[in-house]
Formats: C-alpha cells, structure tokens, sequence
C-alpha cells in the first residue's frame, strides 16, 4: 500500500500527459519521463466492453505503485454514460489525487460529481475534501458556462479544453495558427483567472509536427495557460523548456522582489529598478517567475 | 581461487599459466611471443586459385581429425558458409573432433548444433553464442568447456597461439580468383570485414568462399590472396535479409528516448566533450538513439566528432556525411547503409578486429576512445556487466567488444531499462561477468542514473551539470521492488563455458544448469 500525500489544490501543472488506464505496461511507471500530472484515462482510451478492467487495473495501480511528487488524476466517464459513479468509487477508494470530469457544462455537474466523491470519501474512510476536482470543457455550453464551472467548488483546481470534441461542435477543424479555438481558449483563460483556478489547453496529436507542436505550445504561453494535455512522453520536455521562465526573467525578478521589501521596509511605496517604475502591483507576477523557476530547477534563491 | 570480480575459478582451469582476472591493465607491459603459422609455398605461378567443391578445398589443407576452424560473424544471422564447411568435412572427409573458432555464432548455426550433440564438434570458442549452440552448450554437450572471448581477446588469443587455427575459412562478398576478398561489390555485402583480417594472417591455411567472384585484382582487398590457399565458388553464401537490415531506425519508443536523452546529458557533462572527440556506440534502442540527441549537444557546442568506430549502421553514416564527424572505422556494417558506405563514403574505413580492440597489441583504437554507450543484458552493485547468460543461465549472448572498449575508454556508459518484464536489470550479481565492473562509470537507466563510485570525478561533472544521479544500490533496490528478486540459479559443478577476459585471464564460468523442478508439495 502507497500512501500519498493530501493532493495540493494549487501546484506546478505544466504537464498533464494522457495514459489509458487499461494499460499496465503503460501506468505502472508513468512517472519516469518527469511529467507534472498523469491523467489515468477510464473514459475515451478504455473500450466500452473493457471498463471494468480498467478499473481494477487502475485501483491496483493506485494502490501499489509509488508515483512519488507526479500528481495523479483519473478522467471518468461522461455523466451521461453508466460508468461515472463507479469509476469515481475507484478513484477515491484507490487514493487519486484528482478526478477529470468529461464533458462538463454547468456547475450543476460539478455539483453532482462532487457528491458522489463525498459519499465516496466517506465510503471508503478517506479524508473528506481530499480529491480535487477539475473539469474538462469540450463543448460550446460548456465555454460559455466556464466560469460557473470553475468556481462550482472548492475542489476545483483548473479546467481545460479538449480540442477534438469541441471542433467538432464548432463544425471547425484545427488551424495552425489556432483561429479555430481562439475565443474558446480566451474565453476559458478568462473564467479560470477570474475564478482563480488553473488553466490547461488541449493535446496536440500529430506526433511527427514538430513546427506545430513548438507553435502551439509557444502560444499557450503567451495567452497564459498554466499547462499543457499531453498524448506521449517526448511531448514533454518541449513544454518544460517553453513554460520555464528565462534567465532574464528570473534575474529581473529577483531583483523587482528584492528591491520591494527593502523599500517597503524603509517605507517607501514606489521606486525604480534598472529605469523602469515599480510598485506593488509588480510583486505577483514577479513572485510567479520566481517560484515556476525554483519549481523547473532554475532558482535556488531564498526569495519564495 | 577467487578472482578481482569475486568469482569462484576451478583450480583445474589454472594450467598452463592461466590466472584468474587480476583487474584492469594488469598485463600492461608484459611481453608476448607470436605464434606464427606454418603455411604453403605456392611458389609456382597459378593461373587461379579455384577449386570446384568445398570438400576439394578442404582435403587441399589438410583437413584432419582434431581440426581447428576460424569463421568470422560478418554474414551475422543471414551466414550459410560456417554450416556447409563444417558439413563438408564431417559428412564428405569424415572428419572428427572439430574445434570452431568463430568470432560469433547465432541461430544461423544450428547445424553445428547437431554436431556438438553428436560429439563430432568438441570444441567452441566464439565471441557470441545464441540459438541452439547456446542451449546444448549449456545442458553440457560439448566434450570440452566452450571459451568465450571478447572481440579483442580473439585476436590477442590467436596471436599468442592460444587458440591455433587449422584453417580460416572467409565467407567473402566477392573474390577474384586468386581470393583477395572484399565485403562490397557483390550479391550478398557485408561491409567491413574486419574480424576475417587476423584469422587469415595467423592461420595454417585460408579457403576463401564466394558467390561472386569478380576479375583479378579485386581491390583494394580486407583479405589478401597472400594469405589464401583455395578459392571456392558456391550458389548463395547467405541469406540478404538476415545479413544486413534495410536501415537501422531510432527507436521511437519513448522510454529508449528518454534514456538516450539522458547518455547525450551525461556526455555532454564531462571534459571529454569536445572538439574532436570520439565515440562508439551500439546498435539497441537506447543506445543508437544517443547519437540523435549527442547530434543536439554537438550544434549547441559548435564541435565536431573527430572519429567513430565500432560496429556501424546507418545514423553514423548520416553524421559522417554532414560533416559532422571526421572519420568513421569499423570492423563490422550493421545496415545496408553503412554497407554501402565503407570505402565509398570519404574517411569511412575499415580496420581488423586486433586494431579495433586487441589489449595485446601496441594501442587499439578502442584506448583512444572518449566515450562508449552500451547495452546490457544485467548489471550489479559492483558495475559488472553480463551480456553473455540469460536470467535463467543459459548461454544467449555475445560479450563483443563490450569488454574491450569498456575498458579502453574514458568514459563507458551502460544503458539498459531497469526491468525487462519481470527480470531486474540492475540487481545483487550477475550470473556472469563478461564486462567487470572496474571497467564500467556510468549506468543510465529510466529510473535514474548512478555513477561508479570509482569515478568521483563524473560524480561532480555530473553535479555541476545539475543532472540528478543515485546509488546502484538504490536502483537495484527499486528494481526488487517492481518485480521481486528472483531466487539464486542453480548450477551443477560441471563448467560449460570459461569466460576469458580480454587479456586471457580468466573473469568467470559457466556452470551446467540444473534441470528446474517445480516442488509438488
């Protein structure tokens, strides 16, 4: 038996790479390739015929492999299909740290997901409030609900967008340069900062478009999404060294948080660094750089 | 008497002058007498060296009860020619108590199997033994215990007249009549044909066999009609698709990926890396995929490979026509494309298997090496390598050059999965040492990387690369954690197999396995 530790509702998720649960060969050591977030998959991964097995491969592996600081969440079938409750039973009694909700469109689904985790926890004996939520938004409804859904519970730590469904709702196809899902991904960005919840865009499938792929991921950055959907482990690596705050940065940082509590020590609200006028305002942001880059390995300071 | 590796040599086997391995470089320095061959004059002009059969070539040597053959391995899986020579001499001369000295033999050779079990061949000694031979090798068929050396220790054993061979038999591409052989320019190509080189200078006699044979001079020739007796022309000397691959892929395998990736970090922390350093790596997953992102390192740095040797296929050749390595010299051409590169492709060479990895001889090419990559069928606590038995004992592998450049370069790597199915990769001890651990620095696996504590220099390279390694013994300890740690073998005292270290001393045996018994109760 692995015990992990009480899932933190906000961490480093750059990464959240795709494995189908009724894999073994696949799940047994996901973590190895150094992904943020592994996201055991009963639903689109797993034929219909084979959920059961998945299930029981799934609750084994929870309970027997030590997946270490990787946070491990499951995605459940669609509330529209028989399997939701019991895979959610499996999650919670096996010790996921998160559940991905498929197809959410309301907080009303949320709502109802986040009853059967509590009925779950209690079944089960484990610490009431432990598995988080977070919500997969594929469909037009489910963007236009984004903020309602992202701020439906306390278990909510993000949501994200899955391409494939919702370009078919939108009868669009995927565009390079990403016109297709533009105001979606906007749209969703707003609602999770708004609701001061994570932010994730969807895969990118085409394994042998490395261009792409860099485009992609350089976009996601700039429109400030906290992470990525992965669909293979070599997908991994490009994302970390994008998302990774550059040596510029973290020094500009540094010194704007530096320079703050000195001066805020001294009493004195705004100053100036390397020309440029800095106030309050500033310090989050440059907080942020400092902890992503003491989370990529880049920092090693005393400042956060 | 036990030996460096901790390994337990009858004293029976310590005739002769033979020791038990003493460590690395313990020969250095001492002096050796070469055993020079007896060979024919043919000081009467021949218009052609040719003879209609094998059976005719062989009764021109001499072949008699007792004899010694030298086969090379370049034909690999696809070889026809070892089979019907040893055929030949048992079923048309009558032949008995046959040695084979090969520099490999594999599946390709289950006749010889046969021969073995019916006592007429009675003697192995080989660089690799797979298929068949590997088994009944095993099960303790073979009248004398087979000797397994590495690519180097061939040549060196040859050369001090350990092993002596009666004939050297060369399975040769093409051949012009009086038999001066290339790997190129036939139906069935090889490369290189490095490891025939010191076979046909040190044997008594040398038949060359060919299906094509082309006009005279064929040149410039890997073995030279000076050294060769009979030239025999046969219908298919091998099978195409099994001597040479179309094109050795990088494995796309994420897992092989990520532990390349990681060899490419490790080189690219030491001091070695840089301009006009040199490499060899093997032909698996991981391994072949480090020159994939070495290439990265490389770019990033602005150097360039000065030299590459080994065993080579196509994604080497791919550097060396980029311009991004000077030279490449091999003893052996894995894929159809470093087959029709060597001797074609400017500063593609080829080089005998005594220049490639001898330890005997003035400096191999393998003691100028920077870096080595290599694969591993099992590592231990103390950086011993065992590529040469399976987890259930039985002979399935080929120490190669594993040993020698192991021991040659400055820095060697061993890439290999933790696990494999439900064997730990990384365990306790190995069954047997083919590559002692002295030898070894670096293992890189997919759950982490650990360096021999033997190097503290790697170790703060490493830490001041910021790339996080561990403690073998905590790999090891992760591996029994995944899939159990297995029960010991057990073994007969009967000794199958004597494993020579590169430098004749002897590193381990292999025992007879016992018959496994499941218990009723």
């Amino acid at each position: 038996m692995i015990p992990r530790p009480k899932p933190e509702r906000f961490r480093l998720r750059r990464t959240m790479i795709f494995m189908s649960a009724q894999k073994p060969g696949l799940i047994k050591d996901a973590y190895i390739y150094g992904v943020d977030s592994i996201m055991l998959d009963l639903e689109d991964a797993v034929a219909e015929n084979q959920k059961d097995a998945a299930r029981f491969s799934l609750y084994h592996c929870l309970k027997t492999i030590d997946y270490g600081d990787t946070e491990v969440i499951v995605r459940i079938n669609g509330l529209d299909t028989p399997h939701w409750q019991e895979d959610i039973r499996v999650c919670v009694a096996g010790g996921a740290d998160g559940i991905r909700i498929a197809k959410c469109e309301s907080a009303q689904d949320v709502h109802t997901v986040e009853a059967a985790v509590l009925a779950a926890e209690k079944e089960f004996g484990v610490e009431e409030g432990r598995t988080l939520l977070m919500a997969a938004l594929e469909s037009p409804k489910g963007i236009l609900n984004a903020y309602e859904i992202c701020s439906a519970s306390d278990r909510m730590f993000g949501v994200a967008i899955s391409g494939g469904d919702f370009r078919k709702c939108m009868q669009t196809k995927f565009q390079p340069d990403g016109v297709d899902m533009l105001v979606a991904r906007g749209q969703m960005l707003l609602a999770a900062r708004a609701a001061g919840v994570q932010c994730f865009d969807t895969v990118f499938t085409n394994l042998n478009d490395e261009e792409g792929y860099r485009a992609e991921v350089m976009q996601n950055k700039a429109m400030g999404f906290d992470g990525k959907s992965l669909i293979n482990p070599k997908q991994i690596r490009l994302v970390h060294e994008l998302f990774a705050p550059t040596e510029k940065e973290i020094v500009q940082a540094e010194k704007i948080v530096r320079a703050y509590r000195e001066q805020s020590a001294a009493g004195v609200g705004v100053f100036t660094v390397d020309g440029k006028m800095i106030d309050i305002a500033f310090i989050p942001g440059a907080e942020r750089t400092l902890k992503l880059a003491r989370a990529c390995g880049l920092y090693e300071g005393d400042l956060v | 008497m036990k030996n460096a590796v901790g390994r337990d040599i009858p004293d029976y086997l310590l005739v002769n002058g033979k020791e038990v391995y003493q460590g690395k470089n313990y020969m250095d320095g001492k002096y050796i007498q070469k055993a020079a061959p007896k060979t024919r004059r043919y000081e009467k002009p021949q218009e052609s060296k040719i003879v209609a059969t094998i059976a005719d070539a062989l009764r021109q040597c001499g072949c008699k009860d007792g004899c010694t053959f030298s086969f090379h391995h370049h034909l690999r899986n696809g070889d026809y020619v070892a089979n019907m020579v040893v055929k030949a001499a048992v079923e048309e001369l009558g032949v008995k108590d046959i040695t084979v000295a090969a520099t490999s033999l594999g599946s390709a050779h289950d006749v010889i199997a046969d021969y073995i079990e019916q006592g007429i061949v009675v003697g192995v000694q080989t660089s690799g033994i797979r298929g068949r031979i590997g088994d009944v090798v095993s099960a303790g068929k073979l009248k004398t215990p087979a000797i397994i050396r590495s690519h180097g220790g061939r040549p060196r054993a040859i050369e001090a007249g350990e092993v002596h061979i009666d004939i050297a038999v060369v399975a040769a591409p093409t051949s012009d009549c009086m038999g001066n052989c290339r790997g190129i320019g036939g139906k069935h190509n090889c490369g290189s044909m490095g490891y025939a080189m010191t076979d046909a200078k040190y044997a008594d006699h040398v038949i060359v066999v060919t299906d094509d044979l082309v006009d005279f001079p064929n040149y410039p020739a890997s073995v030279e009609a000076i050294d060769v007796d009979a030239v025999v022309v046969v219908d298919c000397i091998g099978d195409p698709k099994k001597i040479a691959s179309a094109a050795a892929r990088i494995s796309q395998n994420p897992r092989d990926l990520m532990m390349a990736e990681n060899v490419a970090k490790v080189i690219a922390a030491t001091p070695y890396f840089k301009e006009g350093f040199s490499f060899q790596t093997g032909v698996g997953g991981p391994s072949l995929a480090a020159n994939l992102f070495l290439e990265k390192y490389m770019d990033e740095r602005g150097i360039k490979m000065g030299w590459a040797i080994g065993g080579i296929c196509g994604p080497m050749v791919e550097l060396l026509k980029k311009g991004k390595v000077g030279k490449v010299i091999d003893v052996q051409d894995f894929d159809l494309e470093s087959v029709n590169s060597i001797n074609q492709t400017p500063n593609h060479f080829e080089m005998s298997a005594s220049q490639y990895a001898n330890p005997a001889n003035k400096g191999a090419f393998v003691n100028k090496l920077d870096f080595v990559v290599l694969a591993a069928l099992e590592i231990d606590t103390g950086f011993n390598v065992n590529v040469l038995t399976g987890s259930d004992g039985v002979l399935r592998g080929a120490p190669g050059g594993h040993p020698d450049t192991a021991a040659g370069s400055k820095c060697c790597i061993i890439v290999t999965p933790l696990t494999r199915g439900r064997m730990a990769t990384v365990c306790e001890h190995v069954v047997t040492v083919t590559t002692p651990g002295d030898c070894v620095d670096v293992l890189v696996t997919d759950y982490g990387i650990a360096v021999n504590p033997l190097r503290p220099d790697l170790i703060e390279c490493l830490d001041k690369a910021g790339i996080p390694h561990v403690s073998i013994e905590s790999l090891k300890e992760k591996a029994y954690s995944l899939v159990g740690r297995p029960d010991d073998l057990e073994w007969e005292d009967k000794v199958v197999a004597v494993l020579e270290a590169r430098d004749g001393t002897i590193l381990d045996v292999v025992r007879k396995i016992k018959p496994y018994t499941v218990d009723q109760d």
